[in-house]
């Protein structure tokens, strides 16, 4: 494509993950093995592990506004201005209704609403003790709104439900609304406010899915045999998306173009991944960047550390690199466990400072390779110069069977 | 309760709800909205807080009477006289 109101680029990223609340922060400590996984606890389940962030909320928010608002909103506010500020971008200097605010979320309203219970049972459950501010914290698109309210954007903002693909699917929507003119700026990414619900800990821990390990930091252990689960995590990134046309014209840094991206279903399963249709949401995307899975420099993994679901996503990623060279396999939930649904926002800026260093960063925490997950292409526990990186595949799965895609490639003017 | 401790209650609630305002000089007969940032759902927090810490029913038609420092203590005077 080369119609340049039609290729979408990165012009600016904002985020705070579990070990680091800028992308500098962040990838300092991808490259030096930094987890940012600790000992957690919660009501009813006792202890446990998480991915806890710890920026300053009131960089960007009064008292007031933490009293009333969401975890989720104040995350998705600190992530949006940094991202502004990142590109460049003076709000007072152009037209906010030009703006739209698109982020992913896994879920949203059980913080608020498992608080809510909590407190009105010391209140003999008597509902003229319940909080009017159910419901503007708990409506689906709080998040999104909470940075227009704050950032006084007047575009078009809303949440995309996605499970744990959703960071990609915000980032995707982003560039689907910058391709049809809707807006001139995309805020898009994913946020997470997932460890402050018991239920979510609950519900893996039925499932036999909840991460346990003497050391908090090696709890989220994707691909090495002695995994047991995954590690929940709170954090946020959102990008600053634009048409190359503007990004020009204004002088911005570009930091990727997104030249491919897919959205599938799996159609099978609630909870099991199916690893073919991962493939084929790959391949899609991959098409639709007119590329080859040759052409890839690094695979973000999906793998989430549970025994199932890293073969499952292996079997695909084997299928569709075979025996490729040049390609490299990495994982971010080894260090920030699963930041849900800002998880593929997250990685992707995990992975892109590598168009600038050549550096693939590593899945840590792998002592013992299970054999299931043996990929010729991954890179095991220490950073890999590699020279050149060109373009970067970044995956994320979810629940219901939801997978997403984006493919980013290196810019050059 | 006494009449007396009725302001520095009020305060003491407006000081959780409205935690960015500086209430060391807040005027007893001037409306709480116009001297302070506060909206129709921190006024709802206000009743919320009543209702919560005291067991006091303020009804939606005696909202006004809270607009001032004076007013409230002159409404709630007898409600919260045996708190």
């Amino acid at each position: 494509m080369i119609d340049p109101t039609q290729r979408i680029v990165i012009t600016g990223i904002g985020l705070t993950a579990p070990n680091g609340n800028s992308l500098e922060e962040y990838r300092a400590a991808l490259l030096a093995g930094k987890s940012g996984v600790s000992d957690y606890e919660i009501r009813y389940v006792g202890q446990t592990h998480a991915g806890v962030c710890d920026f300053d909320p009131l960089r960007y928010q009064k008292r007031k506004a933490l009293r009333t608002g969401t975890r989720a909103g104040s995350i998705a506010i600190y992530c949006a201005q940094e991202a502004i500020k990142h590109a460049g971008i003076a709000l007072d200097a152009i037209d906010t209704s030009r703006i739209g605010v698109y982020l992913g979320i896994t879920e949203h309203g059980n913080v608020e609403t498992e608080n809510e219970v909590h407190d009105l049972a010391k209140f003999d459950n008597d509902v003229k003790y319940w909080s009017h501010h159910h419901n503007p914290r708990t409506v689906a698109n709080n998040p999104a709104g909470e940075v227009t309210i704050n950032m006084k954007i007047s575009g078009p903002h809303y949440t995309i439900g996605a499970a744990c693909a959703a960071g990609n699917a915000g980032l995707i929507q982003g560039l689907q609304m910058l391709r049809l003119g809707e807006v001139d700026v995309a805020l898009a990414g994913g946020i997470s406010e997932a460890i402050h619900t018991f239920g979510i800990f609950a519900s893996f821990k039925a499932q036999g899915a909840l991460a346990e390990h003497a050391d908090p930091a090696k709890a989220s252990r994707p691909f090495d045999k002695g995994r047991n689960g995954i590690v929940v995590s709170e954090g946020g990134a959102v990008y600053v998306l634009e048409t190359l046309a503007r990004a020009q014209a204004r002088g911005a840094q570009i930091l990727g173009e997104i030249v491919g991206y897919h959205i599938n279903s799996d159609a099978t399963d609630a909870v099991l991944p199916n690893p073919e249709r991962q493939q084929q949401c790959m391949r899609a995307a991959l098409a639709k960047a007119k590329l080859e899975p040759g052409d890839l420099d690094i695979v973000n993994t999906h793998a989430t550390s549970t025994p199932r679901g890293d073969v499952q996503e292996c079997a695909g990623l084997r299928e569709l690199l075979g025996d490729t060279q040049g390609v490299y396999v990495n994982n971010t939930k080894s260090y920030i466990g699963h930041a849900m649904g800002a998880a593929g926002a997250l990685e992707l800026a995990g992975n892109l400072p590598s168009f600038q260093d050549g550096v693939v960063h590593p899945t840590i925490n792998v002592d013992d390779l299970d054999p299931e997950c043996a990929l010729d292409q991954l890179v095991l526990n220490e950073p890999r110069e590699v020279g050149t990186v060109d373009v970067i595949l970044n995956n994320s799965f979810g629940m219901l069977g939801i997978n997403s895609v984006v493919v980013v490639r290196r810019f050059v003017g | 309760m006494q009449v007396t401790e009725i302001k520095p209650v009020i305060l003491d609630i407006i000081g959780d709800i409205a935690p960015d305002e500086d209430l060391s000089d807040v005027k007893p007969d001037v409306r709480l909205r116009d001297q302070l940032d506060l909206d129709s759902m921190d006024f709802l927090d206000i009743v919320m807080e009543l209702r919560k810490r005291y067991g006091v029913e303020v009804p939606e038609a005696d909202y006004p009477q809270l607009a001032t420092l004076d007013s409230c203590e002159a409404y709630l005077a007898p409600l919260l006289a045996d708190k």
